[in-house]
């Protein structure tokens, strides 16, 4: 393989976005909303699972 | 009679805002996906449905009355945000909507089309697997009416687009009946009909001080196409169905007397609102008239609903 060649893909893997203040603080706040959403649905399937007990699975329509 | 086109999600007439290129990192925080839910909608579609499902005749564990009212609002939550994604370029050109997450390139309009269906298909297979199916049904339902019927089909077609497309917002506290019972009986479609009377007046109330803004955004509201004294006088006439509506549950003996004293009092103001507000000339006066009809519509049904919600309080449970 032609290292120069070899080279620039090396250097075109290594290029990563970088994320202005505004952006990062953004993800941040979507992460710290997705985490406690997936908390609030942990916490409440448990309690359903608990109140359901066997028949959680007991469907009818 | 189609008055504004629907050519793309890329062709949005995105007033002063700049669309964030597609490649770049999303600038959307939390809180304005949460405002793709439409949480003011949502607080209304909750108490409602909570409301059905209090005064149904069978007991429902909290824990599984909270998970339906989760899913609920998460459903309705999706309709807004589907309503949000078709409406961006209509959203744009109003002054009410601008500043709404997709037409000021906050939330790409396919983020908020995938945000949607997501939450659509989770909300209505959770309360399928944890309420029941029926429930479900309904649910999926009330989203399928929103998104495709009214907000795709009616609300750039004709001047009927909120009293048809009003139904969907009048499903909620029949899901909660459900929700409870697993069934339906004549109780639950007394509140779907008091919500969906009670609708038009609010919209249009809401419309004729925002007559240049829908006229602008091209969109065929009463009073855009018929006139203003034309949309008095409908609102004057659904104010006396409501109120007609609203007393049935109590004239029938589903409810007590402080329901009755309640919406008895509560529909004599709608319709005494309503009356001024005909009577008023366009102008200054006139708008101010509209204001107060829509801003105590919006109390009318928290009472109407909270009434027959302490009634319940007191063990009252129908005939």
């Amino acid at each position: 393989m032609d290292p120069e060649r070899h080279g620039d893909q090396v250097r075109e893997e290594r290029t990563t976005v970088v994320l202005s203040k505004e952006q990062a603080r953004s993800r941040r706040t979507r992460s710290i909303a997705i985490a406690l959403a997936l908390g609030a649905l942990v916490i409440l399937f448990y309690a359903v699972t608990l109140v359901k007990g066997p028949a959680v699975l007991n469907r009818p329509l | 009679m189609s008055v504004v086109s629907k050519s793309g999600e890329a062709a949005y007439p995105i007033a002063g805002a700049a669309v964030a290129p597609r490649c770049e990192p999303s600038i959307a925080t939390a809180g304005d996906y949460l405002a793709l839910m439409k949480p003011r909608v949502m607080s209304l579609v909750v108490f409602t449905a909570l409301v059905g499902m209090v005064i149904a005749p069978a007991h429902i564990h909290p824990v599984i009355g909270l998970a339906a009212l989760v899913c609920i609002s998460v459903g309705a939550g999706a309709a807004g945000a589907l309503n949000m994604w078709y409406d961006a370029d209509i959203d744009a050109v109003m002054t009410r909507t601008r500043s709404r997450p997709i037409p000021q390139g906050r939330i790409a309009p396919g983020e908020a089309l995938a945000f949607g269906i997501t939450l659509a298909g989770f909300a209505v297979a959770v309360m399928g697997l944890l309420v029941n199916w029926l429930a479900a049904a309904l649910l999926a339902f009330t989203i399928a009416f929103y998104v495709l019927i009214y907000t795709m089909w009616l609300k750039r077609r004709t001047s009927q687009n909120i009293v048809i497309g009003g139904a969907a917002g009048a499903i909620p506290p029949m899901i909660g009946w459900v929700a409870a019972t697993g069934g339906i009986s004549l109780e639950p479609c007394l509140l779907f009909l008091i919500v969906f009377f009670w609708t038009p007046p609010h919209f249009w109330a809401l419309s004729l001080t925002r007559v240049d803004d829908y006229s602008r955004a091209g969109l065929p509201m009463l009073p855009v196409v018929a006139g203003t004294e034309a949309t008095k006088r409908q609102i004057l006439l659904y104010c006396i169905a409501l109120a007609a509506v609203a007393a049935a549950p109590w004239l029938l003996g589903y409810a007590g007397a402080v329901y009755g004293t309640t919406t008895l009092i509560a529909g004599a103001l709608m319709i005494m609102l309503a009356t001024r507000l005909r009577s008023e000339r366009d102008g200054q006066r006139g708008r101010q008239a509209a204001q107060r009809l829509f801003g105590f519509s919006i109390l009318y049904l928290f009472i109407v609903f909270a009434a027959l919600l302490i009634e319940a309080g007191f063990s009252y449970h129908g005939p």
